[in-house]
């Protein structure tokens, strides 16, 4: 099997993905996700000419929700499982 | 005999007849849960107190006069994915180990409607990703079985803690097997229902068009009456199914003598252990005892499962595992200047590393230059999936396979090798991919006292004849239970 | 000035897209129940589904479709049969899943256009498509500068996460600022005729990002572009583009070269500025939601939605041309404002009489709520009683003298002109008794005009008629007033 991935892309997909592998980490990664992409490959093989894609198992179409007003959160609620707040919102740090 | 060892249906019998109260069985099953919890952790929330007040609740419920339905003050387990109003929903992650949830998932305020006994909330593989339960921030899942096993995975907790008599029954999620391999493992009941006949709202997502929610239960007719508690249209989930749910339990103990069974051979290959394929078989005899007819039939795309599962399952994950960013809720790390630097290492810290896994190669597969190679093309695989079954099921009622290629396995065997983990799963994740409904029961017993599984699935919301076939294979195959605890 | 523009006008050529962004004014958001609200308290209108919880899913507001789907439909776009929801991928504080949920490669509408009217020419402005996504929330920079790269720390609101968006692209089909300005007002005239949006400026409920770039007239090779961000008002729109106009025209001639950039408008300045360098490889990973089904908008739902679109500006303008008996520049000025041509139209509900109604809302009306700086609707005359005033006039209540000092009142108190006319006894005589005796006094008293009326200067007659005006405070009718004189002195 030849490499399809190496540590750049895998910094690459990190970054996509907002994760971090250490230097330490980093060679173990790239080598079970080059071991399962190469076995994802195998798909390839399928002819799938004239098939259409399948995102539902199911025909359902059209499905909607009237314009109707449900009860929102209360401020307590909204704010429960907050890691920091103030009184107008989540706060976070610098945006970079 | 003690309560523990009754069925959801037989503890319902008893209520009815006012024989017992819900408190009884309660304390029942708190005392067992006391001697076997810290060989098992099946649990990550457990309350005895808590459970306690529940069961006077319904106790009051009942006395008031309130209709007993079919699980009023049955002890049911929701596995920890499942979100539960004002208690800890953690999806075994460090992201989530503080996370309250905030509302009810549809199933439970259906179960609620039951008043049924909530005992706890349920260990597993973090996110539902694994077939161990090795993959927890709570710890792993010991097999009641064997304690140096697996349970299986991802509803590990669940399946553990029904056979391990902490629980009458439990709630799942399958979303490749998680259902069914453990179930398998531990020797009792795990129904996959047709995608879209129970609601996913509340479910955390893994592979939202994969998931479903399902019973495990310690027979068929429990898992029937299960399935049909929770099963149902809602309005709040756009992908569950608009008809009417069926009455299941009369589906059990009918005549199966003309239904034609089918054995898928991409399902019985050599990875197979001997003893689960002879167990398999013997069960298979015992049907055509019963009149059923039993070919073998080939569904020549299953090859391309586990590899399609692998592209799909991810990519919708890498997607649905977005949210957990440390704003809004969960982990965050404290110590970031900026939110990039926040994000990072609050994921990288809050999640273990098979999610870390997961959500890269899924993000790898919807990547630009590569969605059409792998996201796209593994749509398209899976249609050619759909068609297959599609055809076997012009011929045939259900088709049955073993639900895992081997019993339960060692802890740490597989922990280091992904792919032979994924492997696993390669005869019940088809099933997921077709959206059709599934059934693993017990049908032996391995020489070393293991438990094996055998899969009965059906075509799109044809759960009746996979439950007349389940009937009858847990009527017709005997077998031990012998548990290490 | 004018002429240098002119001059650059004719050696370069300026090629403008728009993405306009418009907020609906449904009840709820896009996929939950959440009522959509403007300066709340915040974050207390979100739910699980709108503040990401775990579990959550989102259901399609119908509503949202059906203006969608009236949109494209008055932009001439087709309606995609088969319509999806994707996701867009990319981590923000403001959004609460870290995906957007929009419409990728099958949207609600595609290949429709707007004919924008610059008065003597028409520019036909192609619009590639019409499609429907979640707003996300608000960020707060708390800091001493309260920008975004000078913030110590941000605060997030969700309270608009989840409203539901509407994005309409067009062809780069704009070559000029002024354009884009017109076809921001012709849009937003449309939009507010479908009563969809109510498209305020202040609270960004349209807003707009335009792509610019500048190239030889003689050249085939397309310039570089750069987009500005966020242009919410007409005024801004226009500045911001032809401040960047002429910097990509500045480059060009100095030899340089227009770098791709996105870049800002400042208000303060007058400038743009550069937000960031060239587009950062964006890799959104677009995929169709699995937790939403597709739509399948059919020919008779399509049917339906038509029906409930009413008369858009421009059937209006032809309306009022061929049926109203308007002239081109009264039709054009009363059609395309939206406020205007509801306001007018108002006004004939209750009084049938368009020259009229057009005149005075051009004329006085105009002259007064200008010279205050506010609009036909926050004066304080209703339509209907700038009817009632108008009836008083066609049925010779009153005169128009009287009928200028009434509407004054009028713009001034907001009462009904009945009422004034009541009260300050500005009735209209047309009681011929009274205006005798009245008419008998004067003749009695101006001798020297009523000889020289004997003796053939007929113009002395209007002398005398004044005289009785002045008598009864302008209120006597006029013509009554003529005939009666003239009877008497012949
Ligand atoms: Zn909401």
């Amino acid at each position: 099997m030849g490499k399809i991935i190496n540590k750049k892309d895998i910094k690459h997909i990190a970054k996509l993905a907002e994760l971090k592998y250490s230097d330490a980490e980093i060679d173990k990664i790239t080598d079970q996700l080059d071991k399962i992409i190469n076995h994802i490959t195998k798909i390839g093989q399928a002819d799938t000419s004239n098939i259409v894609p399948t995102s539902h198992v199911l025909e359902i179409t059209n499905v909607y929700r009237e314009d109707k007003v449900r009860i929102s959160f209360t401020r307590e609620e909204s704010f429960k499982n907050a890691p920091l707040e103030d009184e107008d919102g989540f706060k976070v740090p610098k945006i970079d | 005999m003690s309560l523990i060892n009754l069925g959801a249906y037989e503890l319902n019998e008893l209520i009815k007849k006012k024989e017992i109260s819900v408190f009884e069985i309660a304390k029942a099953y708190v005392q067992r849960i006391d001697e076997v919890e810290n060989d098992i952790n099946a649990f990550i929330s457990f309350d005895n107190d808590l459970v306690f007040s529940r069961a006077r609740e319904i106790d009051k419920y009942i006395k008031d006069g309130n209709d007993i339905l079919d699980f009023t003050g049955i002890p049911i387990a929701i596995k920890d994915n499942v979100c539960t109003k004002g208690i800890k929903t953690t999806c075994a992650s460090k992201m989530l180990s503080n996370y309250v949830a905030v509302y009810d998932a549809t199933v439970i305020n259906k179960l609620n409607r039951h008043r049924f006994l909530m005992i706890g909330k349920a260990n597993m593989d973090e996110f539902a990703m694994g077939s161990s339960n090795e993959n927890s921030a709570f710890g792993v899942v010991r097999n009641p079985w064997n304690l140096d096993c697996v349970p299986g995975g991802s509803s590990g907790g669940p399946a553990a803690s029904v056979a391990a008599f902490e629980t009458a029954c439990s709630l799942g999620s399958d979303t490749g097997g998680s259902i069914r391999q453990p179930a398998s493992l531990c020797g009792i009941v795990g129904l996959k229902p047709t995608y879209g006949r129970v609601s996913r709202y509340g479910l955390v997502a893994f592979a939202s068009s994969l998931d479903q929610i399902g019973p495990l239960t310690r027979n068929v007719k429990d898992s029937a009456a299960l399935l049909e508690a929770i099963a149902g249209y809602d309005e709040y989930d756009s992908t569950s199914i608009n008809t009417d749910v069926p009455n299941y339990k009369s589906f059990l103990n009918t005549d199966i003598k003309g239904m034609r069974i089918g054995i898928p051979k991409e399902l019985m290959i050599k990875e197979i252990d001997c003893e689960v394929k002879s167990s398999v078989n013997n069960a298979l005899r015992m049907l055509e005892k019963s009149g059923a007819i039993v070919e073998e039939v080939s569904l020549p795309n299953l090859e391309y499962a586990l590899s399609v599962f692998y592209v799909i399952a991810p990519s919708e994950a890498s997607s649905n595992l977005s949210r957990f960013d440390g704003v809004r809720y969960g982990y965050r790390n404290t110590k970031s200047r900026t939110i990039r630097e926040m994000y990072k290492k609050t994921r990288a810290e809050g999640f273990g590393p098979e999610v870390k896994r997961r959500i890269m190669i899924g993000t790898y597969c919807l990547s630009s230059g590569y969605y059409d190679a792998y996201y796209d093309k593994a749509k398209r695989v899976r249609t050619l999936i759909i068609n297959d079954f599609k055809k076997a099921f012009l011929e045939y009622d259900v088709l049955i396979s073993p639900t895992s290629p081997t019993t339960a396995f060692k802890i740490g065997d597989r922990a280091d090798d992904p792919l032979t983990m994924y492997l696993s799963d390669v005869c019940t994740i088809p099933v997921n991919l077709a959206g059709i409904p599934a059934i693993s029961l017990p049908c032996g017993v391995s020489k070393n006292n293991l438990p094996i599984g055998i899969q009965v699935i059906g075509d799109i919301l044809r759960e009746d004849n996979v439950l007349k076939i389940a009937s009858a294979i847990e009527s017709e195959v005997k077998w031990k239970m012998n548990l290490q605890i | 000035m004018e002429n240098e523009f002119a001059d650059i006008k004719n050696e370069y050529e300026t090629v403008i897209g728009l993405e306009t962004h418009v907020e609906l004014s449904t009840e709820t958001k896009m996929f939950c129940g959440c009522k959509l609200s403007f300066g709340a308290q915040p974050n207390t209108y979100t739910c699980p589904i709108c503040l990401g919880h775990p579990g959550s899913l989102p259901v399609i507001n119908k509503k949202a479709i059906e203006n969608a789907i009236k949109i494209a439909l008055a932009l001439n776009c087709n309606i995609c049969e088969n319509a999806v929801f994707h996701r867009k991928n990319y981590f923000y504080p403001d959004m609460p899943k870290n995906y957007q949920i929009s419409q990728f490669d099958m949207p609600v509408g595609i290949n429709g256009y707007i004919d924008v009217d610059m008065g003597s020419y028409v520019r036909k402005v192609r619009v590639t498509r019409v499609h429907v996504e979640e707003d996300t929330g608000k960020l707060i920079h708390i800091g001493s500068t309260g920008r975004i790269s000078e913030a110590d720390y941000s605060i997030v609101d969700f309270n608009r996460a989840g409203t539901p968006l509407i994005e309409i692209v067009t062809m780069p089909d704009i070559k000029s600022p002024d354009e884009a300005k017109q076809y921001m007002i012709t849009l937003r005239n449309i939009l507010l005729t479908l009563d969809v949006s109510d498209c305020s400026m202040e609270e960004g409920s349209i807003r707009s990002d335009a792509n610019v770039s500048v190239k030889l007239i003689s050249s085939d090779k397309l310039g570089t572009r750069t987009e500005i961000k966020n242009l919410n008002s007409f005024r801004f729109l226009q500045r911001g583009l032809e401040y960047e106009v002429d910097r990509h025209i500045d480059i060009i001639k100095s030899g340089g070269k227009v770098i791709q950039q996105t870049r800002h408008y400042d208000n303060k300045t007058q400038t743009t500025m550069v937000l960031r360098e060239k587009e950062e490889a964006h890799d959104y990973r677009y995929f169709p939601d699995p937790d939403l089904v597709p739509m399948k908008i059919k020919e008779d739902w399509i049917n339906k939605i038509k029906d409930t679109i009413p008369e858009l500006p421009s059937a209006k303008e032809k309306r009022y041309k061929d049926f109203l008996g308007l002239s081109d520049y009264d039709s054009s000025f009363m059609a395309n404002d939206f406020e205007i041509s509801s306001y007018f139209e108002e006004v004939l509900k209750h009084h049938d009489n368009a020259k009229a109604a057009c005149n005075w809302i051009m004329g006085d009306f105009s002259a007064f709520i200008n010279k205050d700086g506010i609009t036909l609707r926050q004066s304080k005359i209703t339509p209907e009683n700038l009817a009632g005033l108008i009836k008083m006039i066609d049925s010779k209540e009153i005169n128009g003298k009287i009928a200028k000092l009434v509407f004054e009142e009028m713009y001034n108190t907001g009462k009904n002109p009945t009422d004034i006319i009541l009260e300050k006894g500005l009735k209209q005589i047309n009681d011929t008794e009274k205006l005798e005796k009245i008419i008998d006094e004067v003749i009695l008293k101006n001798p020297d005009a009523v000889s020289q009326y004997k003796s053939g200067k007929s113009k002395a007659i209007s002398y005398l008629v004044g005289q009785v005006m002045a008598k009864t405070h302008g209120k006597a009718n006029p013509q009554i007033v003529n005939e009666i004189i003239i009877k008497k002195l012949s």
